[in-house]
């Protein structure tokens, strides 16, 4: 095992059974000191459980979890160099909110004007300036937030764990609260571990992403490369939308390998895996906006497929065209962005395309 | 705006028939909604509480003259227990009063009823703490369980502590069958420390229950959270749990506390002369004493000194929530 200096986190071989049910199944992963590391998953993949064996809150069937190089499998939550945001964000009700943020520093045996200095400097760095004598109940979703937010970073965490802390709150105020988040961790430099099932919200806040499902992490990489250059049909088709396109591999040559999609043709895609056999079963994924659509035959040179929309949804600043090809039963879907106004003029429904992309778009991946 | 939409509204209300009408009226008025649902249990209260109150505050101003009662208002009966004179004391504190036996009784009551709901609520705040967090699976069954005493009559669960605390009581015979003692244990049955216990175990169950309900209600992730900012368990259940289901330790203390001042079924059965309640001084009032007025004056002194009691409780818990509000 691989002990690198920056890793804040590392997680050997970690599994968390219930009766017969495996919420984390044999994980292993680093997690580096000062970055945003999300964990996301759809709901029941495991992600809220592996955060709560990061908090202590359960305890791994087998494995270990190491936490600034200490292992974690006889410390209790209360002596643990995390802490946690809640969903519920979990305010206590009978506190004020400068008791609330003042919660944790009781024990750290700060004088009377210590711990309300702290408590001022997290509502000012918080915006709740003026908050402090309010009643939990007294305040709205987003305030509450950011009590809990303040509350658990005025402890000046190792770790700060998230757990689906903006699921509560409605669209507009969430994506202000996802840049605060961002620029609060930049200037605060504590490693957040953030867990949600939104992949809007991973991709725009992480420095690295874990995407689980049923208990496994299936790739850890930059939103970028996730998006980019997923790992598995998974992760390609949990991670926005993805055209996949099953055949068997023709032809390889150096740089390329060539896919026998059926009637379809075949499709060109760049090499990035090491071993690649001949006339094995893959899977050619492309993205729908990087699928151009042609309303005439193109020129014969690169990957081009014909079909007939059979439907059409107007999205605003882009519309999806869903394209039958035949061969398959999967309509392929294209976004196409609406860079005019009323652009979108000709009957499109039933008419023949042509749909297009550039060989570097499409990523290869094993079948499953 | 008001007399614009509101005027022909009316006009089109008048002309519907009266059923109509008033379903409107109801399903418009939350208020009047209300007020029906209540009408049954007003009636109850009124009849059965109201009523025969404000007949015992009428009584208390009239005399007893040997067998008839006298009508004009006094205020004699009440003069009567807290006339002065020589007095007497108890447990060391002078009551210089005429006849001080009635506030040696009421003080004496009220020490009890004290001493009695202390035990009930420590000891039902861990039995509704392990049914809130630790019964997992079979609350329901724990929550039946602790409703069992609760079958039989009041009455026979006072009995059956002179069956155990008696001369010859289970107790008493174990004891000497197991070679412990020799003679019956004579301080077990017929004073104070008896009637708290009788008190405890009848209105235990009763204190269980509001304990409980606040204890439930509590967000788990609370408690998750203040782990999580450093606290250890038993520091957690102080600064959390606690204050959480202090609303639960208030009723229960005054579910027990009000009634058990005034019992006097218990200090009469279990008792015996040092044991008696000031309920046993106002039973006999009505009974052989034959002396309803006084009766009703010594009920009425009760009652203030419960009511004092109580608004003084419930002022020093709700000032201190508001003293740690305002730290």
């Amino acid at each position: 095992m691989v002990n690198n200096e920056d890793s804040v986190i590392s997680l050997r071989g970690v599994a968390k059974h219930f009766g017969a049910v495996r919420a984390v199944d044999d994980v292993s992963f680093e997690i580096r000191r000062g970055e945003f590391f999300s964990l996301l998953g759809p709901s029941g993949c495991g992600k809220t459980t592996l955060l709560r064996l990061l908090a202590g809150f359960d305890f791994p069937t087998q494995g270990e979890i190491l936490i600034d190089g200490q292992p974690m499998s006889s410390v209790p939550p209360y002596k643990r160099p995390t802490n946690t945001v809640f969903q519920s964000y979990a305010i206590f009700p009978h506190l004020s909110v400068a008791e609330n943020i003042g919660y944790g520093l009781r024990k750290k045996g700060l004088s009377k004007r210590e711990l309300a200095e702290s408590v001022h400097q997290a509502l000012e760095q918080m915006k709740l300036a003026g908050y402090g004598s309010r009643a939990a109940h007294q305040l709205s979703g987003g305030h509450r937030q950011r009590v809990a937010l303040a509350r658990a970073l005025v402890c000046r965490p190792k770790v700060l764990l998230l757990d689906e802390p903006l699921g509560a709150l409605d669209r507009k105020l969430r994506e202000a609260m996802q840049i605060e988040l961002r620029q609060l961790q930049r200037s605060v430099g504590i490693t957040f571990v953030f867990v949600t099932h939104d992949q809007e919200e991973a991709l725009s806040l992480s420095d690295r992403i874990a995407v689980m499902s049923k208990g496994r992490v299936l790739q850890i990489d930059s939103a970028a490369r996730l998006y980019e250059v997923p790992n598995c049909r998974l992760v390609a088709d949990f991670i926005g939308s993805m055209n996949f396109f099953d055949g068997s591999i023709k032809c390889v040559d150096n740089g390329h390998v060539i896919v026998d999609v059926g009637p379809a043709g075949s499709l060109c895609v760049p090499k990035i895996q090491k071993n690649v056999e001949l006339g094995a079963e893959v899977t050619v994924a492309v993205r729908p906006e990087k699928v151009h659509i042609e309303w005439r035959a193109p020129k014969p040179k690169g990957n081009a497929i014909v079909g007939r929309i059979a439907d059409e949804s107007y999205l605003g600043d882009r519309s999806h065209y869903y394209v039958e090809v035949p061969g398959m039963i999967r309509r392929v879907c294209v976004a196409h962005q609406n860079a005019e106004r009323f652009r979108r003029s000709i009957e499109s429904h039933g008419r023949q395309v042509w749909l297009t992309w550039s060989t570097e778009s499409a990523v290869l991946l094993p079948r499953e | 705006m008001a007399s614009v939409t509101g005027g022909p509204l009316v006009g089109h209300a008048r002309s519907r028939p009266l059923s109509q009408r008033f379903r409107a009226l109801l399903l418009r008025s939350e208020a009047l909604r209300g007020y029906i649902l209540l009408t049954p249990t007003l009636l109850v209260m009124f009849l059965l509480l109201v009523v025969p109150l404000c007949g015992m505050i009428a009584f208390s101003f009239f005399t007893q003259v040997y067998f008839d009662i006298d009508f004009t208002l006094t205020l004699k009966n009440y003069w009567s227990i807290i006339k002065p004179g020589a007095g007497n004391t108890y447990l060391g504190i002078p009551f210089p009063f005429e006849t001080p036996v009635y506030t040696i009784l009421l003080v004496k009551s009220l020490l009890m009823s004290l001493v009695a709901t202390s035990v009930i609520v420590l000891m039902a705040y861990p039995m509704a703490y392990f049914i809130a967090f630790r019964a997992t699976n079979h609350k329901f069954l724990w929550l039946v369980l602790i409703t069992v005493p609760l079958w039989t009559s009041y009455l026979l669960r006072v009995f059956a502590w002179k069956v155990i605390l008696g001369h010859n009581g289970v107790l008493n015979s174990g004891l000497i069958s197991i070679g412990v003692i020799e003679e019956p244990l004579g301080f077990l049955l017929y004073n104070p420390a008896a009637v708290i216990i009788t008190l405890t175990h009848a209105w235990l169950a009763f204190a269980i229950l509001p304990i409980y309900v606040s204890l439930e209600k509590i967000d788990r992730s609370l408690l998750e959270a203040a782990t999580d900012l450093g606290d250890s368990k038993l520091i957690r259940f102080l600064r959390v749990t606690l204050p959480l289901s202090l609303p639960g330790v208030i009723s229960s203390a005054l579910m027990v506390f009000i009634p058990t001042v005034g019992d006097y079924v218990t200090p009469a059965q279990v008792g015996g002369t040092s044991g008696i309640m000031i309920g046993t001084i106002i039973q006999r009032q009505f009974g052989a004493a034959n002396n309803w007025p006084l009766g009703s004056a010594l009920s009425i002194f009760m009652m203030l000194a419960v009511t004092a009691i109580v608004c003084l409780f419930l002022w020093g818990v709700g000032n201190d929530r508001i003293k740690a509000r305002g730290a």
